[in-house]
């Protein structure tokens, strides 16, 4: 872990920053806790329209936690409670008024694991589509394979769509889950890990992915790995014991830290 | 909040879009699955409620002291089928225990990734869920009929081999979550797997291996029908061979609650309490015990 | 050379042998959880060779007659199992249609809505009517539900489809006493519903968390999650559970036989009394003799063998959904 922070200079600075775009996620004194332990304090922080934001820090940290409030996934688990503002489009998702389904509609999700469902390949995708839209048949097919060949997964399955996603390999399902996911039409896009569980040919297709998503979606990505951070963020937030430590543009943050703490664990020194 | 005001996208489209027929559904299946459930707990209180309003007018005291009585005959109580029950229980779960630990080692340490064990195992999970009235019949035909009458003896072992399926199957899962590193732990100081298996997996799955006890106890207490053909029920003390019937709660009840006569019934309804009471007991106290062990 | 051989000789007496006793005990030992173990498939082998042995006898007489014949003849000495082949199959069948969606409401209640304090106290109530002994919901049927059904039930129903083709058939008490085959269903699914629910929350408990995150994260409601999710991905062994549920109301015994009414008669109507194979051997048994007897044990054999394909096909179903 330590030596791959170091050689990623060279990848760093990619696409660079617009902190001119807009806002499209405001977290506001973000405080989250499981039963009475307080596992995020005070967090603060805009998440910009169209740019990668990585969420990094060592596990614990609360960061993905964090990803896990702007869907309110988090809510499944009764013992679990976040308070304070977070702002989608300037709509409070944290208010009770909230429809947390549509919600979750327009903040998609993807997971550590690739989680296809037990159906085919088809209506992996269409079965998202379908709770929110009613499509005819024709123009529902043309959604499928839009957010199929979005994901790049296209090629691949064109002619088996109607075999069961349980038999893609890992890579190919989570591409799948990624494509149910812009099936949807997404405002934002969380992506928790999405390639730990993956080879390395995988993470790069998903990686080449996620940058081209960008010129459509807000997506935030977690990320223990910090090469894949310099990679394809355009913003960095280092999180650490459930507080923000420093949040700026990839490039800066991996050049110049302004706080040691920050420093210490992109160099490796700990976590 | 200056950042706010730089929030210019629009939402893509507006709020609003969930079709109300999915929250409908999603309605009926929440109020469905908590009545059922209100259902099966509710079922569970009006027995106990039945149980205790009968049982608790028919518990006198004489009714533990007294053997049951014939026909036609008033009073009696069902001391002797408490203590018989009591016999075939204990001689039940004491033939039980030593070849259902003895099994569930065998499968747990010896027999991993055997077929014979797979085989055993698959068996044993038959047997756990057969009906006991045909084990009954087995008994009968292995020990009544040789033997030439009714005995607590085949009464024992009919409950014996209805609980050994249940200890086989609790002592293998209990051994199974002792973690390796212990008995590699034993075996590096050169305990022989016997040893091994005793003194350390034994003794680190004791609790859970006690709820198994516990449990095969449980539902060994309350079953009829593999009595009704090898101990039957009489209205004496059991004698000391226990050859002849042994007078016991669940036959008693059955022949009793069926009868004409009514201080009959009421024993029966005394009978029903005094062994559902026991066996709940019995399985709350397993319950806890195990509880308490995993938590540990 | 000769002292040098001694010399070891001495040595190697010197240390005492660590091996031999434990190595007994440990022979020993092995040999008796071994033999423990095939014990429970000589019970096995057992319980079969006794069927054969005792129901040989009626079989010969009767020939495959036996299981189609509807007589039950004590004087004339004939008999045939089919009034308890299908008293059997039918209480069982009502109590599947009864007790499976009541189960899998009851798991899907305490694996996705229930609030976490409730879950422990619901379950374990849940788990305790399974170790409510089948007696005790026998004399609950007769006793208890019995009136009520034929008061509440039988008496009215009969009267509103008393004329109407079939239902007037199926649904018609010649005499509402309360107990019949649909009493003995329903008491039934009473007592299975405790297994069911309990493995089939097992079986939803077992499904990665992630898998139930994902379908809510893609807005799906709980029904949603349940339906197209939750449910295909584990379906075959919630088809497992249903045949464990299944296996127990062919063979259970005392409830039936307390509230089945125990008839030998072929009847349409499921408000009839009828008898099942387990209530007629436990009701016969002990005063049969000759033929008869061999008749009953004839009938445990069909038991036997219908009880142990379906706990064989759940348990394969259920295991191979485990495996996985």
């Amino acid at each position: 872990m330590s030596s791959i922070a170091l050689d990623t200079s060279s990848a760093i600075g990619k696409s660079t920053a617009n902190t001119a775009a807009p806002v499209r996620i405001a977290v506001r004194d973000l405080n989250f806790y499981y039963g009475d332990f307080r596992s995020l304090k005070d967090i603060s922080i805009d998440f910009y329209d169209r740019q990668v934001t990585a969420l990094i820090g060592p596990s614990g940290c609360g960061k993905s936690t964090l990803l896990r409030t702007f869907n309110r996934i988090y809510s499944l688990y009764p013992e679990q409670r976040a308070e304070g503002e977070i702002l989608l489009d300037g709509q409070n998702v944290l208010s009770p008024s909230i429809d947390v389904n549509e919600l979750r509609a327009r903040v998609g999700m993807v997971f550590q694991k690739p989680t296809p469902f037990p159906m085919s390949i088809y209506d992996n995708i269409a079965f998202g589509i379908r709770l929110y839209e009613n499509l005819p048949r024709s123009e529902l097919d043309g959604r499928v394979e839009e957010a199929l060949r979005k994901a790049a997964l296209w090629d691949e399955v064109k002619d088996k769509l109607r075999q069961s996603g349980m038999g893609l390999s890992g890579g190919q399902q989570q591409r799948l889950c990624i494509a149910r996911t812009i099936a949807q039409q997404p405002e934002v896009i969380l992506l928790d890990e999405p390639t730990s569980a993956l080879d390395p040919i995988s993470t790069g297709k998903i990686e080449e992915l996620i940058e081209h998503l960008r010129t459509e979606f807000t997506i935030v990505i977690v990320t223990h790995n910090m090469q894949q951070a310099a990679r394809i963020s355009q913003f960095t937030a280092f999180m650490y014991l459930g507080e923000l430590v420093e949040f700026g543009p990839t490039n800066k943050m991996f050049m110049t830290p302004t706080k040691k703490q920050t420093q210490d664990y992109i160099t490796g020194r700990f976590g | 909040m200056d950042t706010m005001s730089r929030s210019t996208t629009a939402p893509t489209a507006p709020w609003g879009r969930v079709r109300r027929s999915r929250y409908l559904a999603d309605r009926a299946l929440k109020a469905i699955c908590i009545l059922f459930t209100c259902l099966g707990v509710f079922v569970l209180g009006w027995i106990l409620l039945m149980l205790l309003y009968q049982g608790i007018s028919a518990l006198r005291p004489e009714v533990f002291t007294n053997t049951t009585p014939g026909p036609m005959t008033q009073g009696g109580g069902i001391a002797n089928a408490i203590a018989g029950s009591f016999i075939l229980t204990f001689l039940g779960i004491v033939v039980a225990t030593p070849v259902g630990v003895l099994a569930g080692t065998y499968l747990a340490e010896y027999g991993r990734g055997s077929k014979l064990a797979e085989v055993i195992r698959f068996v044993n999970d038959i047997l756990l869920a057969a009906p006991s009235i045909l084990i009954g019949l087995f008994v009968y035909t292995l020990m009544v009929q040789p033997m030439g009458g009714y005995s607590g003896w085949a009464g024992g072992v009919a409950l014996a081999i209805i609980a050994v399926p249940v200890i086989v199957r609790t002592t293998e899962d209990m051994l199974r979550i002792v973690p390796g590193s212990l008995r590699e732990a034993g075996a590096a100081l050169g305990a022989p797997m016997s040893k091994v298996i005793t003194k350390i997996t034994w003794r680190a799955a004791r609790a859970g291996m006690i709820t198994g006890i516990l449990l095969a106890t449980a539902r060994i207490a309350g079953e009829t029908a593999p009595l009704l053909f090898t101990a039957l029920n009489n209205n004496f003390w059991f004698r000391a061979d226990l050859m002849g019937g042994v007078a016991n709660l669940p036959v008693m009840i059955y022949q009793y609650a069926l009868s004409p006569y009514q201080n009959w019934r009421e024993l029966a309804w005394a009978g029903a309490l005094v062994i559902t009471l026991t066996i709940l007991a019995l399985s709350i106290v397993a319950r806890l015990l195990f509880r308490k062990d995993v938590a540990r | 050379m000769v002292a040098l051989s001694q010399k070891l000789l001495v040595t190697s007496m010197d240390k005492p042998s660590r091996r031999s006793p434990s190595f007994n005990s440990d022979q020993i030992f092995r040999l008796a959880s071994l033999s423990s173990a095939l014990l429970v498939l000589i019970v096995l082998a057992g319980i079969i060779g006794s069927m054969i042995y005792g129901g040989l006898p009626a079989f010969r007489e009767f020939g495959l007659g036996f299981i189609t014949s509807s007589a039950w003849d004590v004087q004339r000495d004939e008999y045939g199992a089919w009034v308890a082949i299908v008293g059997t199959l039918t209480s069982a069948l009502i109590a599947l249609v009864i007790g499976v969606p009541i189960s899998v409401g009851i798991a899907i209640f305490l694996t996705q809505l229930c609030p976490p304090w409730l879950k422990r106290p619901i379950a374990t109530t849940i788990e305790l009517l399974a170790a409510v002994p089948s007696i005790i919901y026998g004399m609950w049927g007769l006793f208890v539900f019995a009136p009520l059904f034929a008061k509440f039930v039988q008496i009215p129903v009969s009267r509103i489809v008393e004329g109407l083709p079939v239902l007037g058939t199926i649904l018609y008490a010649r005499v509402p006493s309360g107990v019949g085959v649909l009493t003995a269903g329903i008491i039934l699914s009473i007592m299975i519903i405790p297994f069911i629910a309990s493995i089939t929350r097992d079986i939803l408990d077992q499904i990665p968390p992630v898998m139930r995150e994902s379908a809510y994260g893609i807005g799906c409601t709980t029904w949603e999650v349940v339906r197209h999710v939750l449910v295909p991905q584990v379906g075959v062994s919630i088809i497992g559970a249903i045949m464990l549920g299944l296996g127990r109301a062919l063979g259970e015994t005392m409830a039936v036989t307390f509230v089945v009414g125990n008839a030998n008669r072929l009847s349409l109507s499921l408000f009839d009394p009828g008898s099942t194979i387990a209530s007629r051997i436990a009701n016969e048994f002990n005063e049969a003799i000759g033929l008869q007897l061999n008749a009953l044990m004839a009938l445990g054999c069909i038991l036997f063998l219908v009880t142990f394909s379906v706990l064989v096909l759940a348990r394969l179903l259920v295991a191979r959904a485990t495996v996985k």
